[in-house]
């Protein structure tokens, strides 16, 4: 019942998306299919009316919902703020650093435009306000919801002059018309955000990129629109608003098997592929059992996601602020475009390295990860930099093998403080780099809003993150063949603590063997020939 | 009119023949496993040689009991008389249109560096693959056998050390098929049954 509700939703969202007509596609596919849901939004007196911000929606939502706001400031979708309790680490969006954009505190309004709330600009924002919870953004059905960059992810029912005085105008959506048709969460209200992420649809993730909004088989066999037609909620079983699968201590080996009805209470990851496919996945073919014995090594991932950026959209692999800052002979900012006309420099972002249907390097990997912190000194003479760094080993009886985007980043540090820096780059002001196109300034008005010293030298550092690779999983005719890995150059080359045929040979035993080979060979064929010629004399 | 004796009983050509086949195939097989060329690919070679190997053992049941209810395991047991005169005869005799020093009789099919070569084979080569082979293919329970402190890469290259010795034994042995009274006359043996002495 459940998948008829979802394929309506996404379904109607895709069309949407790929420009069909709402009402013709939409709409005739929601008469056909009787709700499932006992509430229908639209029969609720609440809502039957304009609504000219966000927050008057959600004062609406929380007349009945009393306890949703609370279950969502307890998430780190409303915190953006994470404690590591293996190392105590402070992370969440607003602590940690990366190699794409670098950081979020002096550019916030415009990176909060993915914040799950309304107008958090600045320190000043009061997260303890209920109404500026942002129901829409999960919840929209309709694909015409909008958040405004700059104004920390205001939503507005009518336009507006942004900023007042401007004459720029906003144009506003219709709350009212979105607020009445609520429903679950899709693959596009997640991906409103996380397919965005790094500022840019497929940027960051690899695995998450806008195709993934109606995916065929082959990019996604569980979330084929046309399929299984799974939302991103169906493997992150969401209670209480607490989305489950974490980025900062993920599932790397997940040991507790399928997960029954009634076993949610002991715990564990839902997201993971063994929490449905349990730790022996492969039950028919010549090779199940082999492959089942893999698993206690190689991630499900390893193996079922033979490439990422594969549904088409293109995601960085690299990224070097070190050579931004160019201007063409009128002192105006380039862009410059590869063949296909992607860009891949940009005066006020530096050059790009960009890839589609990339191929993962592989790691040991038990779900550790130390992230570099603002305050934490780094050592230039051993580049690059982790902005994160992941652990895990063939001997430590907690890691697998996965596949990882590595991004791979220039990024400037402060040369006397030895630590990495915030710079502050959106924005019309005079420190914003990416209108000023000064560093100095750049950094300085950015570390003083992260509260943090800065001494005026700066250069850059190679940096790199690494980015478990767990979407866009293949059907399991498209997994990676046994020879990917079970080849003198596989893909495993280079990881150590594992025996693998084809690749890993004993040189002395190849080199004395063949060498034997030959020599009897020759030997057998030296006696033959004697034989034949002194047959012959006689 | 050249003597004939009768040397090879048809299960003995049978299991001869059978397992020449399965052993090459095998070592074919290994090529792919061992990345050393392509010739079914990794995964179907997996399974093939699984499937040889699995064949081969079914073999070898029928083939150890012949051994033993016939007493043909006797042919087997190693002797030291008439050695040199063997390495005398590969060596030059052979040259020279010499009279083969060997005797065969249905007692004595095999010359006495046969019988070396073949003691050889069974009691080293083939225990080294067949030991190897048993644990790569079990190599999800060792740790419950108490074996886990047996490395993969161990097993392996016992496996690939037995291979090795078995091209090389393969290699003189289709080699010396062609050392008889006549060039042809160990094969036809191998088929017919009949060797031609002199």
């Amino acid at each position: 019942m459940g998948k008829i509700m979802h394929s309506t939703i996404s379904l109607t969202a895709t069309a949407l998306l790929a420009g069909c007509l709402f009402l013709a596609g939409g709409g005739s596919a929601e008469a056909a299919l009787p709700k499932t849901t006992t509430a229908d939004h639209g029969k609720f007196k609440e809502l039957q009316r304009d609504f000219a911000t966000g927050p008057e929606v959600t004062k609406a939502c929380l007349s009945c919902h009393t306890e949703a706001a609370e279950q969502v400031h307890r998430t780190k979708h409303w915190t953006w703020e994470f404690i590591n309790t293996e190392n105590n680490q402070k992370l969440g969006k607003k602590n940690v650093l990366n190699n794409f954009c670098i950081s979020i505190p002096q550019n916030t309004p415009f990176c909060t435009t993915c914040h799950v709330g309304y107008g958090w600009k600045d320190s000043s924002f009061d997260f303890s306000n209920q109404e500026l919870v942002d129901c829409l953004v999960c919840h929209d059905t309709t694909g015409t919801y909008k958040k405004i960059p700059g104004t920390g992810g205001m939503a507005f029912g009518k336009d507006v002059e942004l900023p007042p005085g401007s004459g720029r105008i906003v144009k506003g959506v219709d709350l009212g018309m979105i607020a009445r048709d609520v429903g679950k969460t899709s693959r596009d209200t997640c991906g409103s955000c996380h397919f965005y992420g790094g500022g840019g649809d497929g940027v960051k993730h690899g695995d998450l990129d806008s195709s993934m909004a109606a995916p065929d088989t082959d990019l996604d066999v569980h979330m084929d629109a046309l399929g299984l037609d799974f939302t991103c909620g169906t493997c992150h079983a969401t209670s209480s608003h607490d989305v489950p699968g974490s980025r900062y201590t993920p599932t790397a080996k997940d040991t507790g098997g399928a997960h029954m009805r009634g076993k949610q209470a002991e715990g564990g990851n839902p997201a993971t592929c063994v929490a449905c496919h349990d730790t022996t996945p492969h039950k028919t073919g010549a090779h199940a059992e082999r492959l089942n014995h893999h698993a206690g090594t190689v991630a499900c991932q390893t193996c079922h996601i033979p490439e990422f950026a594969r549904g088409g959209v293109a995601t960085k692999m690299a990224w070097d602020w070190s050579t931004a800052g160019e201007r063409d002979a009128q002192g105006k900012q380039i862009v410059r475009r590869d063949e296909k006309g992607k860009i891949i420099y940009e005066s006020r972002k530096g050059d790009f390295v960009l890839g589609t249907n990339v191929k993962p390097e592989y790691r040991w990997f038990n779900g550790e990860i130390t992230y570099t912190l603002l305050d934490d000194k780094i050592d230039p003479t051993h580049q690059p930099i982790g902005i994160n760094r992941i652990n895990g080993s063939a001997s430590d009886g907690k890691s697998l093998i996965w596949p990882m985007k590595i991004m791979r980043g220039k990024q400037p540090y402060d040369a006397d403080n030895m630590n990495l820096v915030t710079p502050h780059t959106a924005g019309d002001d005079d420190y914003g780099y990416w209108k000023n196109l000064n560093w100095a300034k750049a950094i300085e008005s950015g570390m003083k809003d992260s509260g943090m010293p800065f001494s005026g030298k700066f250069d850059f550092v190679s940096t790199e993150m690494y980015w478990p690779i767990t979407h866009m999983v293949a059907p399991k005719d498209k997994a990676l063949a046994c020879v990917e890995c079970h080849a003198r150059e596989g893909r495993l080359a280079g990881i150590d603590g594992i025996y693998l045929f084809a690749q890993h040979n004993n040189r002395w035993v190849d080199s004395i063997g063949w060498t034997l080979v030959v020599l009897t060979l020759l030997g057998v064929m030296g006696h033959g020939l004697i034989r034949i010629v002194t047959r012959k004399k006689s | 009119m050249t003597e004939r004796i009768y040397i090879f009983k048809r299960f003995e050509r049978f299991w001869h023949w059978s397992q020449a086949a399965l052993i090459i195939f095998l070592m074919v097989t290994a090529l792919d496993l061992h990345g050393t060329m392509t010739v079914f690919g990794f995964a179907d070679a997996v399974v093939y040689h699984r499937t040889a190997a699995w064949t081969l053992v079914g073999l070898w049941v029928f083939a150890i009991f012949w051994h033993l209810t016939t007493g043909e395991w006797r042919q087997y047991v190693p002797t030291m008389t008439n050695v040199t005169a063997m390495i005398r005869y590969y060596l030059s005799g052979i040259l020279k249109n010499a009279p083969h020093p060997h005797r065969q009789t249905q007692l004595q099919k095999h010359n006495p560096l046969q019988r070396l070569a073949y003691l050889f084979i069974l009691a080293v080569v083939s225990p080294l693959i067949w030991t190897t082979g048993w644990l790569l293919m079990f190599y999800g329970s060792l740790g419950d056998w108490g074996l886990g402190w047996l490395t993969l890469e161990w097993i392996a290259v016992g496996h690939t050390i037995g291979a090795f010795l078995m091209l090389i034994f393969l290699i003189a042995h289709v080699y010396l098929i062609t050392a008889g009274a006549t060039p042809t006359s160990h094969l036809k043996a191998m088929i017919t049954g009949w060797e031609e002495t002199h």
